[in-house]
């Protein structure tokens, strides 16, 4: 009670930052229930042997948009993220339980292929990892596992991928040299070249930015923002301020529980809960 | 209070702590290059006496196109020469495939059960048994059965020698290739063959190459695994059914006969291994560092 009053007066003393507010979410941030979800949570629930990581999260990742994950280290993100495209059937002592539904399939339970699944839902890493192969190699490595493509049209595609990635101009003239010669910041731009350039419908992201300087950092970020119009991105990070800068929507995650979720304009002007309050300015902990 | 913080900072050149952690290190590497100086004294000596008493050998080229002699005849060692690079070749051929998809087996898929710790544990025995258990094996197994000594028994001895090294340094560098890379590759959604294939053995080629180079090194000095097998031969002969002559073996024979110039062939022989192995090291190193 007492923080709603305290919400609506704050909203009645200012009320020119309130319909900017109202504006910009009526703008471009519809709310998560109106939107086509890519990829629906329903009480899922992982184990890295005996240890409980997620506690029944339920979430909606809507189609065609940027949703990021934030909380501290160890509170469940990463490996959420990693539950999407299966990583952690490699491990054996890992398991999930619950549903990730795309398209009305199951993903957890699912008889379908795991590489297929990959292949659809692409996933970069917080290291960089290109392979050790040249740069077009790297791109026409992925692209080779599911099409069979002439040498004009790998060529073409290739292109597009790094240009795509915005670092075709930095590598167009040296696409034989090997991919792991390139900064830590181009690399990891080639890392999601190889990834879009197998044509996936979701993109996992994993801190990317994480082993990148600023500079780096914002040309990934600017491309996040691109890659949206095509692709249904999930970006973990550490870093609220790029949570803020990148996403549509942010799920603040605690102790493997999803705490709040919301569009991110509301989580980080005016969320519901003291706990996604306390983490966004800082007094957590 | 204000005399502790009166107190000249601990960080000075007098410091005690200071001064004997200098010492430590001052005694820690002299040992160390002490250490270093002995063990390359004896490998000097060891190759310096290697080509003072073969070089003269060495120079001769009837060393590389005449048979092995009778004692008293002038000769070579061209059939020894051929016989050990035919019989290298095939262990080493026969033991790396093998070799290979064993090691892949313990890096990549062998991470969920007891028989990867099981096969490293047996193939760690393996590589420190001695070889001369290598060669009486094959003899029973083979030599026996098929009733006469042959290349192909020597080679199989070698081979068996050649399996537990690159077993382990396979291995070992697969396990080295951060698992970052595996996850990328399939999160590509390849198939987890081809990424090892592709991925993983081109990450770790460099180590697995060495890996086979040591083998050859080992093998091609090998003499108590032969002479059960090949056994030796004083003529020319490439038929791997029949007793093929040896460098290693012929070395052993000659040099433990009292002629001297058979004492001079085996030096030349023993210069000759060497020298080719050291070689061998050179040229692979130099096409690695280009490929990296």
């Amino acid at each position: 009670m007492q923080t709603m009053e305290a919400a609506s007066s704050t909203a009645t003393a200012r009320p020119a930052i309130h319909t900017t507010m109202r504006e910009r979410q009526s703008a471009d941030a519809a709310l998560l229930s109106e939107l086509r979800p890519k990829l629906r949570i329903k009480r899922l629930n992982f184990y890295y042997g005996g240890f409980h990581a997620l506690k029944n999260v339920t979430m909606d990742i809507p189609e065609r948009k940027v949703t990021a994950f934030i909380g501290p280290s160890g509170c469940g993100k990463s490996t959420l993220l990693r539950t999407f495209n299966r990583m952690y059937s490699l491990y054996p002592d890992q398991r999930a339980e619950g549903e990730i539904l795309m398209d009305g399939e199951n993903l957890v339970t699912t008889r379908q292929d795991v590489s297929l699944i990959r292949a659809k839902i692409g996933m970069v890493f917080q290291k960089p990892t290109p392979f050790p192969m040249s740069i077009y190699e790297n791109i026409a490595f992925g692209v080779r596992l599911f099409e069979s493509l002439s040498k004009r049209e790998m060529d073409d595609r290739v292109e597009w991928a790094l240009g795509r990635a915005a670092i075709w101009n930095e590598v167009k003239g040296k696409l034989s040299q090997s991919g792991q010669s390139l900064s830590g910041g181009q690399q990891q731009r080639l890392c999601i070249a190889r990834c879009i350039a197998i044509k996936p419908e979701v993109l996992l992201l994993d801190e990317p930015c994480s082993a990148l300087d600023p500079i780096s950092t914002a040309k990934v970020e600017e491309l996040i923002h691109e890659l949206r119009t095509d692709y249904t991105v999930v970006i973990v990070t550490h870093n609220m301020q790029q949570a803020a800068r990148v996403s549509d929507y942010t799920a603040y995650m605690y102790l493997g529980e999803m705490i709040e979720y919301d569009v991110t304009d509301t989580i980080f002007i005016k969320p519901k809960k003291t706990a996604t309050e306390d983490y966004i300015t800082g007094r957590f902990g | 209070m204000s005399a502790v913080l009166k107190t000249q900072s601990a960080i000075h050149p007098g410091n005690r702590l200071y001064r004997s952690r200098k010492q430590v290190n001052f005694f820690l590497l002299a040992v160390s290059s002490l250490a270093l100086a002995f063990g390359l004294f004896w490998l000097v000596w060891i190759l310096g006496t290697l080509l003072y008493e073969g070089g003269s050998a060495l120079a001769r080229a009837t060393l590389y196109y005449q048979m092995t002699p009778p004692p008293g005849a002038d000769g070579g060692l061209a059939n020894a020469i051929v016989g050990s690079l035919l019989m290298v070749t095939a262990g080493t051929l026969l033991g790396t495939p093998i070799g290979i998809l064993a090691g892949t087996y313990l890096a990549e898929y062998g991470r969920r059960g007891w028989l990867a710790g099981a096969t490293r544990f047996l193939n760690d025995v393996l590589l420190s048994a001695p070889s001369i258990v290598m060669g009486l094996f094959v003899y029973s197994v083979y030599v026996a059965k098929v009733g006469h000594f042959s290349a192909w028994a020597g080679a199989i001895a070698l081979a068996l020698l050649v399996i537990p090294v690159v077993v382990r340094t396979t291995d070992d560098m697969l396990k080295l290739v951060p698992n970052t890379l595996r996850e990328a590759t399939m999160a590509l959604g390849c198939p987890a063959w081809k990424m090892i294939l592709s991925v993983t053995y081109r990450a770790a080629r460099t180590g697995i190459l060495t890996g086979i180079l040591l083998a050859v090194a080992r093998i091609s000095g090998e003499t108590a695994p032969l002479l059960f097998t090949a056994l030796n031969n004083q003529f020319w002969s490439t038929n791997l059914n029949a007793p093929m002559a040896n460098l290693p073996v012929v070395i052993f024979q000659f040099a433990m006969s009292p002629y001297e110039d058979w004492h001079r062939l085996a030096w030349g022989g023993a210069a000759l291994i060497t020298l080719a192995v050291l070689v061998l090291n050179i040229i692979a190193r130099a096409l690695f560092r280009k490929s990296d």
